[in-house]
């Protein structure tokens, strides 16, 4: 990871330290988040569910992914088929929490943060997009993806 | 000037206005060709159903104000081409108004009338109605003196990340344009086409109440309509758009 991105993930994880709306703490390391959030085990069938859900990871507006019966799948970010073998689980971890901190620009939204945004609807604000044990959920179906 | 610099320069000038030409479409665009040729049918855009009903109102009597065709007499000309100036600043407040914040303020000031209020339906109808007056005419706002701040805050509103997904209107309207989102595909996110008929819908809605879809999209703070936060991005949008056609009724997914 380039410094500046090491710099960007201290700065969360003293943000995430903070008491309020705490998250649990993470540590980066090169583009890796390798320890499981909160010491969490994920369970793949509730990471599936979650990514399909549109109201929860919603992640098909902008992935594909090999569920056959699911139309209208997104373009906009890589085809998630395969993703379990390209990448490993802290690296899948990493991109969930904040694919930021790898790329500045990036399209991919934050899962696993709730500070430094803006205008976030009441719904939705002082908390991630997705909690510790959902991130680890989603992770761990992530991760059985493994035929491109 | 020696002629073959001058072949040089007329070839630049030509790439220059056809780059400047091609960069930003309608929505229109990238609707299926089905959906395109319904959207031009006015027998089967259902959005002439409310250009109709507006039709009616703008020549009907509310015990004894004028109507709006008692001051736009022969509209199909007086009013042709007015859509395409919205949102302007209002000479007398000061304050950046749409078409739909003007015809509200005729119905108050001009005809003492209650307001009929945002999204209802006899104000989407008269907006439908005026809007199609300039269908084909050019959009041409204003972005000079008092227009100029609200020109800025629509700008950066554009550009800006915003939302539990931390995306800004820029990241799909510039850069994911023509990508499939679910099964929408991306345009360049003019307004163009608005008031539109949306089939998720079920009826014909305003740019504002597209643009809270947006918002809500993103899990951003919904603005109110005819709020100034969307109205200065409306007069942004406007800008983007310049030079492209009124499309108004659209037909939309
Ligand atoms: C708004 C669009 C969008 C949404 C929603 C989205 N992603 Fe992404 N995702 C992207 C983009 C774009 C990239 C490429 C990131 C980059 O290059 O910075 C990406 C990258 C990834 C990667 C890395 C893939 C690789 O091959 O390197 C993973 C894993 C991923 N996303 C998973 C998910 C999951 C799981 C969800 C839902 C919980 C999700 N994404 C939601 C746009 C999105
Ligand atoms: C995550 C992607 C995304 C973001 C961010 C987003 N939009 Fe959209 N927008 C869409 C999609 C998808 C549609 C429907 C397809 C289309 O017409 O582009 C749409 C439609 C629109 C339309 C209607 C276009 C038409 O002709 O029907 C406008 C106007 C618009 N967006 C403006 C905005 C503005 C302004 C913002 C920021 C406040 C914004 N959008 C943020 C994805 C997005």
């Amino acid at each position: 990871m380039r410094p500046a991105a090491i710099r960007t993930a201290l700065i969360w994880l003293a943000l995430a330290s903070a008491p309020a709306g705490a998250l649990e703490v993470y540590t980066v390391v090169g583009d890796t988040i390798p320890a499981p959030l909160g010491g969490k085990i994920g369970d793949p069938e509730r990471g599936r569910a979650l990514v399909l859900d549109r109201t929860q990871g919603n992640c098909l507006i902008c992935h594909q992914v090999p569920e056959p019966n699911e139309p209208f799948q997104g373009t906009i970010g890589p085809d998630l088929a395969g993703v379990g073998a390209r990448l490993d689980t802290g690296q899948l971890r990493l991109r969930l929490v904040d694919a930021s901190l790898l790329n500045p620009q990036t399209v991919m939204p934050p899962y696993f943060r709730n500070q430094g945004l803006q205008d976030v609807a009441p719904a939705f604000r002082d908390r991630p997009a997705l909690t510790a044990q959902e991130i680890e959920d989603v992770v761990t179906y992530l991760a059985s993806l493994r035929t491109p | 000037m020696t002629s073959a610099s001058r072949v040089v320069a007329t070839a630049l000038l030509a790439l220059a206005g056809a780059a400047g030409a091609e960069e930003i479409k309608p929505g229109s665009a990238f609707l299926s060709p089905q959906m395109q040729r319904q959207q031009e049918d006015e027998a089967r855009n259902p959005g002439w159903l409310w250009v109709e009903q507006g039709e009616e109102l703008f020549s009907r009597r509310d015990g004894v104000a004028p109507t709006c065709a008692s001051c736009h007499a022969d509209p199909k000309r007086s009013l042709r081409g007015a859509a395409a100036r919205y949102p302007q600043v209002d000479a007398a407040g000061g304050k950046l108004i749409n078409l739909e914040g003007r015809i509200e303020q005729c119905r108050v000031e001009r005809q003492k009338q209650p307001a009929f209020g945002y999204e209802s339906q006899e104000l989407l109808g008269l907006t439908a109605y005026v809007a199609s007056l300039s269908q084909g005419v050019p959009l041409s706002v204003s972005t000079e003196g008092a227009a100029k701040p609200y020109y800025e805050a629509g700008k950066s509103f554009y550009e800006r990340r915003q939302g539990q997904l931390n995306l800004a209107c820029t990241q799909c309207h510039d850069g994911l344009v023509g990508q499939k989102l679910r099964g929408d595909t991306i345009s360049y996110g003019i307004g163009t086409g608005f008031p539109a008929y949306r089939l998720e819908w079920n009826g014909l809605g305003s740019l504002h109440r597209r643009l809270r879809a947006c918002s809500l999209g993103v899990r951003a703070t919904q603005f109110d309509y005819g709020s100034d936060e969307y109205l200065a991005l409306e007069l942004y949008l406007a800008v983007r758009a310049r030079g492209l056609p009124v499309e108004a009724p659209g037909l939309r997914r």
